[in-house]
């Protein structure tokens, strides 16, 4: 029997039964762009960067099943224009400052946003007012950047055992919540080791005494586009989940 | 010959760092001159736009009073804005204020803080007033184009600039986009 398959902007992808359209395009090494998915983890579907056309219709990527025959559109100018609005939205809502940041050169946020030709955030700001989390002796928290992608919630549950993140509040009042009875990292059991300390895909977690490890100019997305970067990383993850 | 490029300059609440690396593009100033001339800008110390501005480059946020003034100058007299810069994209170091109340900020650096002497609030007629937040440009007059970085390179600013000295759209490939 041929093995199933769902065409991407006309290019037929095979897949196995249970995967996702996300995980079949990964495999096959065609890049859909995602900021809060990464295959170690259960998918989330909550940043809509990875909105594609099935069959006529908006859907999720990252959590949305491939099925026999399906029509996929990705890398349109429609679905591109969207995901570039998306970032922008996430741009004004927390306090992205690239300059004084010490993620930048290596920040998802900033990756997507330059791999989608974002020059300018477009809307309002909202300068939200966030706490910053320096308790810890080795990690940073700082909330003025993150992005809500719950990867912090989902390691520390299903990676590290200790739930220390969670989300909390709604719409512009959403902050990421660490559960200790100070409200502080410091009063939990995080270490710098755990992958909860390690996934942050923006500048929001940080260990510290690392900065400027690699000089700005040197980084991963100031020689690699998302795209190249987040297939070569994530393909063989996938490789080793499916086989 | 066809008339040249007539171009401003200005900063705002920026550092002058973007118009450095305006003079960066080295001796490419110099093709630059034989397509354009400059009009108001702190290089010329022209005060005031002239009635028909081609390009207008603003480095630089809104901080205060006067920031708004000159940007909507150069808004009426440019018939293509540019914001240059992270500052007057989304504010940048001096919208790190936005978290603090412009009262603490005034009492820090004026009566409270280290070193001060004859502690006062400026408050000479003189002085723009302080906006109560920091703001890019693009929330108070329409922007055309957006030049990303701290500074953005030179090579970004000489690609917008030959673009659209050569009558092309302006693009920037993605290796001339950075935010830092």
């Amino acid at each position: 029997m041929t093995k199933p398959s769902i065409l991407i902007d006309g290019k037929p992808i095979p897949f196995t039964e249970g995967q996702t359209i996300m995980e079949a395009a990964t495999m096959a090494g065609v890049y859909i762009p995602h900021l809060c998915h990464n295959p170690e983890f259960e998918p989330h579907g909550s940043c809509k960067l990875c909105t594609v056309k099935v069959n006529g219709r908006n859907c999720s990527a990252c959590t949305f099943p491939a099925a026999d025959g399906q029509e996929v559109l990705n890398d349109t100018a429609e679905l591109n224009e969207l995901r570039r609005t998306i970032t922008q939205l996430l741009f004004v809502e927390g306090n992205h400052l690239c300059p004084s940041c010490e993620k930048s050169g290596n920040c998802q946020l900033q990756a997507a946003a330059y791999f989608l030709g974002m020059a300018d955030a477009h809307y309002p700001f909202f300068y939200p007012k966030r706490e910053l989390d320096a308790s810890h002796p080795d990690i940073l928290l700082d909330r003025d950047r993150c992005i809500f992608c719950a990867l912090c919630v989902r390691a520390s549950q299903d990676a590290d055992g200790k739930n220390v993140f969670a989300i909390g509040g709604r719409g512009i009042d959403s902050n990421l919540i660490v559960n200790s009875p100070t409200g502080k990292l410091a009063d939990t059991p995080i270490a710098a080791a755990d992958k909860a300390a390690q996934v942050c895909p923006v500048g929001a977690i940080l260990v510290k005494r690392r900065g400027f490890e690699v000089p700005i100019g040197e980084r991963i997305y100031d020689k690699h586009t998302l795209a190249e970067e987040s297939l070569e990383r994530e393909e063989p993850i996938m490789e080793s989940q499916h086989g | 010959m066809a008339e040249k490029l007539t171009v401003a300059t200005t900063s705002l609440a920026g550092c002058f760092g973007c118009h450095m690396s305006l003079l960066d593009i080295d001796e490419r100033i110099l093709a630059l001159a034989e397509v354009a001339s400059f009009d108001r800008s702190p290089l010329t110390d022209i005060k005031h736009c002239g009635d028909k501005v081609d390009l207008g480059l603003v480095e630089g946020g809104l901080c205060n009073a006067e920031n708004v003034h000159t940007l909507r100058e150069f808004r009426q007299h440019c018939r293509i804005l540019v914001a240059v810069g992270a500052c007057a994209i989304n504010g940048g170091l001096p919208a790190l204020r936005n978290h603090i109340e412009l009262e603490e900020c005034l009492a820090e650096s004026y009566l409270d803080g280290v070193g001060v002497e004859n502690p006062q609030i400026p408050n000479d007629v003189e002085l723009p007033l302080l906006l109560n937040k920091v703001h890019p440009i693009h929330e108070v007059v329409k922007v055309d184009y957006f030049l990303p970085g701290c500074p953005p390179s030179a090579d970004t600013i000489w690609k917008f600039l030959s673009d659209l000295a050569a009558g092309r759209e302006p693009s920037l490939p993605r290796e001339l986009i950075h935010y830092d």
